[in-house]
C-alpha cells in the first residue's frame, strides 16, 4: 500500500490526503481541458475558413448566415473527426494503428519522467528504431516470418535503448543535463538517417533520392485482413503492462520511483542513482525504438506494405510522445488512454482535412491545447470555480501542484 | 459561480463582434425570381427564411468531386504543387465542381492521404509527384470506380483508371540554358536542385545542354556550376526537408554567386525562393530563371530578378484530366507535355522584355522549332520515355 500511495504522489496533479476527490478533480480537469481545446479548435476552424469569415463581414445585417455557416462548418468537421476515428471498424483500427507508436514512445517518456528525467530524446531513439527495424526488414531475405519480425523488433529496441542509454550515461557520469544531451542526440540521429539513406547500404536501387527499398513481406507486422489492426498494437498494450509491472511490482521500479521522487534520499538509502538513471534512460530508449520500428513495419491499408524509410519517416513521434506522457500523467494506463485519444485525433484528423477541408495543422493545435490546459490546471480551475472550491479547501495542495507540472 | 467563464466568453464575443465589420449583406441569390434583391438592408425580420434558402442554393451545380493530394512542400510552394493545384482551382471555377485537397508532409503521409481522399468520395484523385506513385497505383487498382491522375509519373501498366501526366522539361530548360548563356556577363551560370530526383535533374540536364549548345554555336565559354550532366551530380539544398528549406536555398544560391554565377536556375520548390532572395539582394547583378510556373505571377515580389520561367503546364494537364474524367473519357494514355504541344516552354520575359534582344528571341524561336523537328536532340536521361 505504501508503494501505491507513493506512486500516486508522483503522478497526480494535487497530492493531498483524500485520493478519491483528488482523482475526481484530476479527471474533471482533463475533461474540461479537452472541451476547452475543442472549443478553441472550433473557433480557429471558423476563423480559418474564408467562406465562413466572409459571412461574418455582414454579421449585423444578417447574423443567421454567419452563425449558420459557422455551425455547419464545426458540425461537419467534428463529425468527420469522429467518423474517421470511431465511425467504422476500419476507422477504429486506423485509430489503434496511429496510437501504437504513440503509446510505445509515450511509455518511454513517461518511464523517464518517473525517474525524474525529462526525456526529449524519444525522437532520436525512435529514429534509431526505424533505421534498424527497416534495415533488417529489407536487407535480410528468405528468413521465416517467425524469426524476421522478432529480430527486427529486438534489434530496433536494442539500438533505441543504446541511444537513450548514452544520455543516461552522460547524466550519471558527467552530470550533463539529459534535456540538452537528448536534444542534441535527436539531431545526430536525424543527420545519420539522412546520411545512411544516400549510402548504397540503404538507398533503393534505381532511385537517386534518399529512400530505402521496400521491406520484405516476412518483416511486415501481421494484421487483421482489410484493417490496420496489427500485432504492434498488441505489443504496445503488452509494453504498457510490462512498464506498469516494472514500476509497481519490482525492486528496480521502486528504485526508479524513489530516484524520481528524491535522488538525494534515494542515494542516502543506498541506491545507486547513476545506475538507475542509465537503466531508466535505456528502457525509455528501448520503448521509443520499438515505436520507431512499428512505424516502418506496420502495413498501410492501401499498399499492404509499410512506408519506405525516408528522412521524415518518424514524423514527430518523439515530441508527440511527450504530450502523450503528460496527458497520461506518466502512468501506463493513462498513457494508453492518451495514446488512443491522440491516435484517434490523427486518424480522424485526416478525414477531417479530407472532408471538411480544415487546415492539416488543426488536430496538432487541438492536441497542443489539450496538453497546455492539462499542464496549467490553475487556468482551468480559474475558469471553472467548482473545481477550485474543492481544492482551496486543502490549502496544502497548491504549492505542491506546481512541482508536479514542472516534473 | 461560473463568473470567470462568462467573463472570458463575453470578452471573446465582444472582440469578435468588434472585429467583424458591419458590411452590407450581399443580395440574396435565390432561385425564385419573385424575391426582391433589395431586401438586403432591411432589419432582421426575414432573416430566418432567407438563410435557409441560401444553404440550399449553394449546392453545387454538379455533384462531381475532384480531389488532390500534394507532395511534401504544400500547395503554397509558388512552384510545383501550386501549379498543379491551380488546375484544380480552375476546374472548380470553370466546371462548377466540388473540390478537396490534402497536404502531405512526409513519405508516410502519402498512402493515408490518398486513402482519406477515397474515403471522401472523390470521383477523381490527382496526386502530385512521382513519390506518390506506389500509393496511387495501389489505390487505382483497389478502386476501379475512381479515376486517378498522377503528375510526373507515367501511367501504370495494366491500370485503366489512372492517367500519368508527364512533362519533358528538358526541352524548355534547354532554351533557358541557351538564354542564360547569352545573357551572362560573368561567363558563369549556376543551378541547384531540391533533391536528386529525375523530375528535378531533368531541368538541370536541359539547362546544362542549352549552355553547351550556346558555347558550341557561338564560340563562347560559359561555365555551368551546380550541375554536371556527365557525372549526374551537383549542388542540392541541404537538410531533412530540403524543398522546404528556404534558408538552405539562399545559402546554396549564395555559394553559386560567390563562384561567379550571375544567372541561377533554382529547381527546388519553396527552397528556390531562397535563390530568388539571394538574386534580389545582389541589386541587379544576379538574376534568376524560375521553374514550374511564371514566377512573376506566383512570386511577384521577385519579378524584377526573374528573367523568365521554365513553365511546366501542370495546371492545364490537371484541368484537362478532370474534364475528361467528368465526361467519363479518362484514359490511361499518359499526357506528355512538350514544346510542341506547349505543355512546357518559356514564360514571358516580363520586366526583361527589353533586356533580351530581338535577335536572341528569334534564336530561341528557331531553337524551339529545331527541338520540335528533332534537329536538336535532347540528351537528358531523365526524360520521360
Amino acid at each position: 500500500m505504501t508503494e501505491e500511495s507513493a506512486a500516486e504522489k508522483v503522478v497526480t496533479v494535487a497530492p493531498g490526503t483524500a485520493p478519491r476527490s483528488r482523482r475526481w478533480v484530476g479527471v474533471a480537469t482533463t475533461l474540461i481541458a479537452l472541451v476547452l481545446a475543442f472549443l478553441v479548435g472550433a473557433v480557429v476552424m471558423v476563423v480559418s475558413d474564408p467562406n465562413v469569415v466572409s459571412k461574418f463581414a455582414y454579421f449585423f445585417s444578417r447574423p443567421g448566415d454567419a452563425l449558420g455557416a459557422a455551425w455547419d462548418k464545426v458540425v461537419l468537421a467534428f463529425g468527420a473527426l469522429i467518423r474517421g476515428s470511431l465511425g467504422s471498424w476500419g476507422a477504429v483500427t486506423e485509430t489503434t494503428a496511429q496510437a501504437t507508436p504513440l503509446i510505445c514512445a509515450g511509455l518511454g517518456v513517461g518511464l523517464a519522467f518517473r525517474a525524474g528525467l525529462f526525456n526529449i530524446g524519444g525522437q532520436g531513439q525512435a529514429i534509431w528504431g526505424a533505421i534498424v527495424g527497416a534495415w533488417i526488414g529489407f536487407s535480410l531475405t528468405g528468413v521465416p516470418m517467425a524469426l524476421h519480425i522478432p529480430l527486427a523488433l529486438i534489434c530496433a529496441i536494442a539500438f533505441g535503448a543504446a541511444w537513450g542509454g548514452i544520455a543516461g550515461f552522460l547524466k550519471a557520469r558527467t552530470g550533463a543535463h539529459e534535456v540538452i544531451s537528448t536534444i542534441m542526440l535527436n539531431h545526430i540521429a536525424g543527420g545519420l538517417l539522412g546520411y545512411f539513406l544516400i549510402t548504397p547500404l540503404f538507398q533503393m536501387p534505381g532511385r537517386t533520392d534518399p529512400i530505402s527499398p521496400q521491406v520484405e513481406w516476412t518483416a511486415v507486422l501481421p494484421r487483421l485482413a482489410g484493417t490496420r489492426l496489427h500485432v504492434g498494437f498488441l505489443l504496445a498494450l503488452l509494453a504498457a503492462f510490462a512498464v506498469w509491472w516494472l514500476l509497481e511490482r519490482t525492486t528496480l521500479g521502486f528504485q526508479i520511483r524513489a530516484v524520481g521522487h528524491n535522488p538525494h534520499a534515494a542515494e542516502t538509502a543506498g541506491m545507486s542513482v547513476g545506475r538507475v538513471t542509465i537503466v531508466a534512460m535505456s528502457l525509455a530508449g528501448g520503448l521509443a525504438g520499438l515505436a520507431g520500428a512499428q512505424m516502418v513495419l506496420a502495413p498501410t491499408l492501401l499498399t499492404s506494405y509499410p512506408p519506405q524509410l525516408s528522412s521524415g519517416i518518424v514524423g514527430g513521434v518523439g515530441f508527440d510522445a511527450i504530450t502523450v506522457a503528460l496527458l497520461g500523467r506518466s502512468r501506463p494506463l493513462g498513457i494508453v488512454g492518451a495514446g488512443l485519444l491522440f491516435g484517434a485525433m490523427k486518424a480522424g484528423g485526416l478525414t477531417m482535412s479530407a472532408e471538411a477541408q480544415t487546415p492539416s495543422e488543426l488536430t496538432a493545435l487541438i492536441q497542443a491545447l489539450i496538453v497546455l490546459f492539462v499542464a496549467a490546471p490553475k487556468f482551468v480551475t480559474w475558469l471553472v470555480p467548482a473545481l477550485r472550491d474543492r481544492r482551496s479547501a486543502r490549502p496544502a495542495s497548491a504549492p505542491k501542484s506546481k512541482k508536479e507540472v514542472s516534473a | 459561480m461560473k463568473k470567470n467563464l462568462f467573463k472570458l466568453a463575453a470578452v471573446l464575443g465582444a472582440s469578435a463582434l468588434a472585429l467583424t465589420a458591419c458590411a452590407e449583406a450581399p443580395p440574396e441569390t435565390t432561385t425564385e425570381p419573385s424575391v426582391s434583391d433589395t431586401v438586403a438592408e432591411e432589419p432582421t425580420t426575414e432573416e430566418t427564411t432567407t438563410a435557409e434558402e441560401t444553404t440550399t442554393e449553394t449546392a453545387a451545380a454538379t455533384d462531381f468531386k475532384a480531389c488532390m493530394v500534394s507532395d511534401s512542400g504544400g500547395f503554397d510552394d509558388k512552384s510545383f504543387n501550386e501549379t498543379a493545384y491551380n488546375g484544380l482551382l480552375q476546374a472548380r471555377d470553370d466546371l462548377g465542381i466540388e473540390t478537396a485537397e490534402i497536404e502531405s508532409n512526409a513519405e508516410s503521409d502519402f498512402a493515408p492521404n490518398v486513402q482519406a481522399m477515397i474515403g471522401a468520395n472523390c470521383n477523381i484523385v490527382v496526386t502530385v509527384g512521382f513519390l506518390l506513385a506506389t500509393a496511387t497505383e495501389a489505390a487505382a487498382k483497389q478502386n476501379p470506380e475512381v479515376d486517378f491522375a498522377i503528375v510526373d509519373n507515367s501511367s501504370f501498366e495494366g491500370v485503366d483508371n489512372a492517367k500519368g501526366l508527364i512533362f519533358n522539361t528538358a526541352e524548355s530548360s534547354f532554351l533557358a540554358g541557351y538564354l542564360a548563356a547569352a545573357m551572362s556577363e560573368t561567363g558563369t551560370v549556376g543551378t541547384f536542385g531540391g533533391a536528386k530526383i529525375p523530375t528535378v535533374t531533368i531541368f538541370m540536364d536541359g539547362f546544362a545542354q542549352g549552355v553547351a549548345h550556346h558555347n558550341e554555336v557561338k564560340g563562347t565559354d560559359v561555365n555551368v556550376i551546380g550541375w554536371n550532366a556527365e557525372t549526374q551530380d551537383g549542388q542540392f539544398v541541404p537538410g531533412d526537408d530540403p524543398f522546404q528549406n528556404q534558408a538552405g536555398g539562399r545559402d546554396t544560391a549564395n555559394t553559386l554567386i560567390a563562384q561567379g554565377a550571375d544567372i541561377i536556375l533554382p529547381v527546388a520548390g519553396p527552397a528556390g525562393l531562397g535563390g530568388l532572395q539571394a538574386a534580389q539582394a545582389s541589386g541587379g547583378k544576379v538574376n534568376a530563371i524560375w521553374v514550374d510556373t511564371d514566377g512573376c505571377i506566383s512570386a511577384a515580389e521577385y519579378c524584377s530578378s526573374i528573367i523568365t520561367s521554365v513553365y511546366k503546364g501542370m495546371d492545364v494537364a490537371v484541368f484537362e484530366a478532370i474534364q475528361a474524367s467528368m465526361a467519363g473519357e479518362l484514359t490511361s494514355d499518359p499526357f506528355v507535355g512538350t514544346l510542341e504541344n506547349e505543355g512546357t516552354g518559356l514564360s514571358p520575359f516580363n520586366e526583361f522584355e527589353d533586356k533580351v534582344s530581338d535577335e536572341l528571341k528569334a534564336e530561341l524561336d528557331q531553337l524551339t522549332a529545331d527541338i520540335i523537328s528533332g534537329d536538336i536532340v535532347i540528351t537528358s536521361t531523365a526524360q520521360p520515355k
